[in-house]
């Protein structure tokens, strides 16, 4: 069996995150980047399904500019065996990217398709569900448990009202939770052979795949900022505030 | 030309959050017409046909949507969509799982999670757990859009006729089989519609200690939340986790206790009219955003804050 994992470059989770000054979007240069955290555990869970000898080949495929193959490069040295980068530059949407997958799928016949159920930058959780769409596989989003049996996956979904339970059949897209598992560190000896693993590099343009936004982002605003609070020093003093002064209670 | 608004249901009830995607739909376009795709759910599509800002319901019944499995619904809605200019969901679990399978079929970029409808094509979405708020114009011909519920306030829930109009099912999608759902039943508020919301965090120190967070709870008829970390950490079930990737809520007052305030957190409660803050860190980011900040040791403040509100004569409901 054979899975394709699909990682994207984000801004770091610890970074506070501003807005540039002429509202056109925010601020990249020297921030730190990282592998959008859920798409860590989507790594992870494939790695640990090779490692039970239940696949053969994990595939890391990252779509974004150049740099975007440090992302390649980290899910290596967690251990996918090989990498893919298609290079498009600037905002690429959901339905480009995942046109985009389904092009790498087409050529490289997944059994599996894993991704982060949403990136923390565009907050869009769209991906996977599109790609399933355009395959017409079965999809299973927010995934916290993944069991594989034969030809089937039983996967537990993080839903609104608690826990839901779907069995889906082979080829499948699964958009991972962060509670899906804890993803490692990659250890130095594992770094250093990445470095040797292979990254095919392709264009946007050679797959096909017209990816001009269909939106137009206008603007990129802070959110309105909140009146500075104050300090409390008792329980007492709480209590009163919030019955007489917020009135709340 | 008319907005698809998808309702969720449970096969009886419409779920509340129907009643905030309805009115988001509404200022997109007064023409809002509504389809309920269920088993069994003459109940939801009545309920439907009773909001007054609904204009037509459409009613799709087979055994197989009776677990709301998106690859039996997105069909539906795909044949459907011919007749409209916008498709409609809320932005939750249901919504995030079926609307982008619709709008890859119709070959749109779909918008998520607005917060405001501008224009029929311009709305208004938070992007970095919140960080950024973004306004962006959809340049497809269709435009499929999930909305914020706590965003948009609930519609009117009476008083409406609609028409319900039958339509055809779909075929069945083989691969998909549901097994189970484990729903947490709870006498208390919902999480994402309550007045007044409770959350604990890692500070808890473990799950025996939210007993402390349950009678203040009960107390306020408030709902209770916890941070990720809470979650993680096995305290409670995730049905509670308030942050960028559990609910957004946006309650009159919200209660953070032993919760640092990591910006994903943050992200799930920052709209919250009034904000309490318990921690005992006073540098805590909590309190950058906190109206009413107390540092303090939590297993102190808690009892006293139930003994403060036993003396209260009156207390809110």
């Amino acid at each position: 069996m054979k899975i394709l994992v699909a990682v994207k470059r984000v801004i770091d989770y610890n970074v506070q995150v501003r807005v540039k000054e002429d509202n056109t979007g925010v601020v990249t240069d020297n921030v730190k980047m990282s592998t959008n955290p859920p798409d860590d555990n989507a790594i992870e869970e494939a790695v640990k399904i090779k490692e039970s000898g239940k696949a053969t080949e994990v595939i890391a495929v990252s779509i974004g500019e150049e740099k975007a193959q440090e992302t390649v490069r980290k899910a290596l040295a967690v251990g996918a065996d090989r990498g893919i980068l298609v290079k498009v530059d600037g905002i690429v949407e959901p339905l480009a990217v995942s046109k985009l997958l389904q092009k790498i799928v087409e050529k490289e016949k997944p059994d599996l398709v894993f991704m982060g159920k949403q990136a923390i930058d565009d907050d869009c959780n769209q991906t996977g569900q599109m790609l399933s769409a355009l395959l017409n596989w079965p999809q299973a989003t927010f995934a916290s448990k993944i069991e594989i049996k034969d030809k089937k996956l039983e996967v537990t979904r993080e839903i609104d009202e608690g826990l839901e339970t779907i069995e889906i059949n082979i080829p499948a897209i699964v958009t991972c939770d962060l509670r899906l598992n804890e993803p490692r560190y990659a250890s130095l000896p594992n770094i250093m052979k990445a470095k040797k693993k292979p990254i095919e590099q392709l264009n946007a343009s050679d797959l096909g795949v017209d990816t001009s936004p269909r939106i137009e982002q206008i603007k990129v605003e802070e959110p309105p900022k909140r009146k500075a609070g104050i300090k409390v020093s008792s329980v007492a003093e709480l209590v009163q505030k919030l019955k007489n002064e917020a009135k709340v209670i | 030309m008319s907005v698809l608004l998808i309702a969720e249901h449970n096969n009886k009830e419409l779920r509340p959050f129907t009643l905030n995607a309805v009115t988001a739909a509404s200022q997109i376009d007064a023409d809002v017409h509504a389809v309920v795709i269920g088993q069994n759910c003459d109940e939801a599509a009545k309920a439907l046909s009773q909001l007054p800002l609904v204009k037509k319901v459409i009613h799709v019944e087979a055994t197989y949507y009776e677990n709301f499995v998106a690859e039996n619904f997105a069909p539906v809605i795909v044949k459907l969509a011919d007749n409209y200019s916008h498709i409609v969901c809320s932005a939750n679990t249901f919504g995030k799982n079926l609307m982008p399978r619709i709008a890859a079929s119709l070959d749109t970029s779909q918008i998520s999670d607005i917060i405001k409808v501008i224009s029929a094509d311009t709305f208004l979405r938070p992007i970095y757990a919140g960080n950024a708020f973004a306004t962006v114009k959809s340049k497809d011909a269709k435009k499929c859009v999930t909305i914020r519920p706590t965003s948009f306030d609930p519609c009117e829930s009476s008083g409406g006729s609609a028409p319900i109009e039958k339509a055809d099912p779909g075929e069945e999608f083989g691969h998909t089989k549901f097994v189970k759902r484990e729903e947490i039943k709870s006498d208390r508020p919902e999480l994402g519609t309550a007045r007044v919301v409770i959350s604990g965090g890692r500070g808890m120190q473990n799950g025996d200690n939210f007993k402390l967070i349950t009678s203040i709870a009960d107390k306020l008829n408030a709902a209770i939340g916890a941070s990720r970390a809470a979650v993680d950490a096995g305290y409670i079930s995730n049905d509670h986790q308030v942050g960028q990737t559990g609910k957004v809520v946006v309650p009159d007052l919200y209660i953070a206790v032993g919760i640092s305030g990591a910006i994903q957190h943050l992200a799930g409660m920052k709209e919250s009219k009034i904000i309490v803050a318990i921690n005992k860190d006073g540098e805590a980011p909590i309190f950058s955003v906190a109206d009413y900040g107390l540092e303090a040791d939590l297993f102190e403040a808690l009892p006293q804050f139930l003994e403060e509100l036993n003396k209260l004569n009156t207390i809110q409901k």
